[in-house]
């Protein structure tokens, strides 16, 4: 009688924000002196959730359901619902309609015609339905506390190299090597030389600027190579270093002794 | 990763100074020592191969120590090139050893591999140094869905409805999301509806070695019937 519809909406307020799954404990308690409903609205998974729980509740068995008593207790739950402002789900209504199938069916007196198959309990195909998911609501608690010893267990903090980053740096003496290779190719071509051109560093540092930014990231190896002479390819050699040392491009390997890429700096 | 409080950017930027002014003396020094040890530096990249049964173990402890994920016998064979009884029979002596220990870490089997990992009951002192919270668990509509898809894989969504009597694509939605489960294809039948399964994830999450390490389903029928 304390229980006012105001207080009761606190209550159930309070216990919504903190839906614990294993501690959530919901009631819905008929005041036999009144005809009021005692609720804590619990949080329900569905019709099956809420039929499991008057099953429980009411102490009858879930093998010999009193139909007509369950299918009371759950109309009731549906209409406080409702007066709560509670949107019932389509679910639940589905589950009003064959329970109250299933009162009918209970009232109806046995064909004495019928043979003994057809004779089978209505209640069957419900009975197994909550049995089985029984099983699987037990199955979801044993998940949720492994989930929370799994919580409790912590693997190793991250390593540098897990993170993608291969901005392993790129050493002078790597660059160098770089150098060396092309220049070693180079010396293995025969060149003819028809006519001699003539590129400034100027023209090479503006060169090297125009391939990094055009592609984003521009492997040195194909730099170097497009030098067709030894004095290009120092300029050439000559400009990278110096866009590193202006940070306007920077210079990442991605492996060990692996290609030298040249990309924008931010 | 751990910041200890407001000092560390300006401990960062004289770091990154102090780096600078290291890496010119460096350079300065290489150039004029000349190129000399620099192409000489090359070394062959392949490991030798163990000589010895210690060996062997003290190379798996660290081969699972810097794996970033649960790390498998295949894989630590297939690196150390030996084959899986030997490599097996290694990891089995290392677990009885390091677990023997009954320290701060054990090596475990999680979805598949071995990995290293706190005891749960230090869990407090662990979450007050790292200074974090268990996060936001699954809701049980989610937990429910995922036990059937769980015992039921592959499962179609109409099946999980005819087991839980209520709908769930936003449980679906949700464990898909947090990458718990996957689609596993369409199943030919009306409709051709999704198949989903649980993931590797899962295991991971759950602290599972495999599905089979779940209890039968059968089982939760007395505990669940228990009270009825």
């Amino acid at each position: 009688m304390d229980d006012t519809p105001e207080a009761t909406m606190e209550r159930t307020e309070q216990s919504g924000t903190t839906i614990d799954v294993s501690g959530a404990t919901p009631e819905i308690v008929p005041d036999n002196l009144t005809d009021d409903l005692k609720i804590v609205l619990g949080e329900f998974e569905g019709p099956l959730d809420l039929l499991l729980h008057l099953i429980r509740q009411e102490q009858v068995s879930i093998y010999d359901i009193p139909v007509a008593q369950i299918t009371d207790q759950y109309l009731r739950y549906l209409q406080a619902m409702q007066e709560m402002d509670i949107a019932v789900a389509g679910d639940f209504l589905v589950m009003a309609a064959t329970l109250i199938e299933l009162k009918t069916k209970m009232l109806l007196p046995r064909d004495p015609l019928a043979t003994q198959i057809e004779d089978e309990d209505p209640r069957l195909d419900l009975v197994n339905q909550l049995l089985e998911y029984q099983k699987y609501k037990a199955a979801a608690q044993m998940l949720w506390s492994r989930a929370t010893v799994e919580q409790a267990v912590f693997k190793r903090a991250e390593l540098e190299t897990d993170k993608n980053n291969p901005e392993v740096a790129v050493g002078l003496f790597d660059l160098l090597k770089v150098f060396q290779d092309i220049l070693a190719r180079h010396k293995e071509e025969v060149l003819l030389e028809i006519e001699r051109e003539e590129i400034s560093m100027a023209e090479m540092l503006e060169r090297l600027r125009n391939m990094v930014l055009s592609t984003g990231e521009l492997n040195l190896r194909v730099f170097f190579e497009r030098a067709r002479t030894r004095r290009e390819l120092v300029l050439a050699f000559l400009s990278v270093l110096e866009l590193v040392r202006t940070t306007e491009i920077k210079l990442l390997q991605r492996k060990t002794f692996g290609d030298i890429i040249a990309c924008v700096a931010n | 990763m751990i910041n200890a409080g407001g000092e560390l950017l300006d401990q960062e930027a004289l770091n990154q100074e102090a780096s600078r002014e290291l890496e010119a003396l460096v350079a300065a020094q290489e150039a004029t020592q000349g190129t000399a040890d620099a192409t000489g530096a090359e070394t062959d990249d392949a490991p030798h191969t163990v000589q010895s049964m210690i060996e062997r173990i003290g190379v798996i402890e660290a081969l699972i120590f810097v794996a970033e994920e649960p790390l498998s016998a295949k894989t630590i064979a297939e690196i150390l090139k030996e084959d899986r009884d030997g490599v097996g029979q290694a990891i089995g002596e290392l677990v009885k050893e390091f677990n023997g220990r009954n320290g701060g870490l054990q090596l475990r089997e999680v979805a598949g591999g071995w990995q290293f990992a706190t005891r749960p009951e230090y869990h407090e002192h662990v979450r007050a140094f790292l200074r974090t919270r268990p996060s936001a668990k699954l809701t049980l509509a989610s937990l429910e869905t995922l036990a059937v898809i769980a015992y039921r894989q592959p499962v179609t969504v109409p099946e999980i409805l005819e087991i839980r009597g209520v709908q769930s694509p936003s449980a679906i939605k949700t464990l898909l999301d947090k990458k718990l489960i996957v689609a596993k294809g369409r199943k030919e039948t009306v409709g051709r509806p999704m198949m989903y399964g649980t993931s590797k994830e899962f295991l991971m999450q759950f602290g599972l070695k495999d599905l089979s390490e779940l209890p039968s389903i059968e089982d939760f029928e007395d505990l669940a019937g228990g009270s009825a």
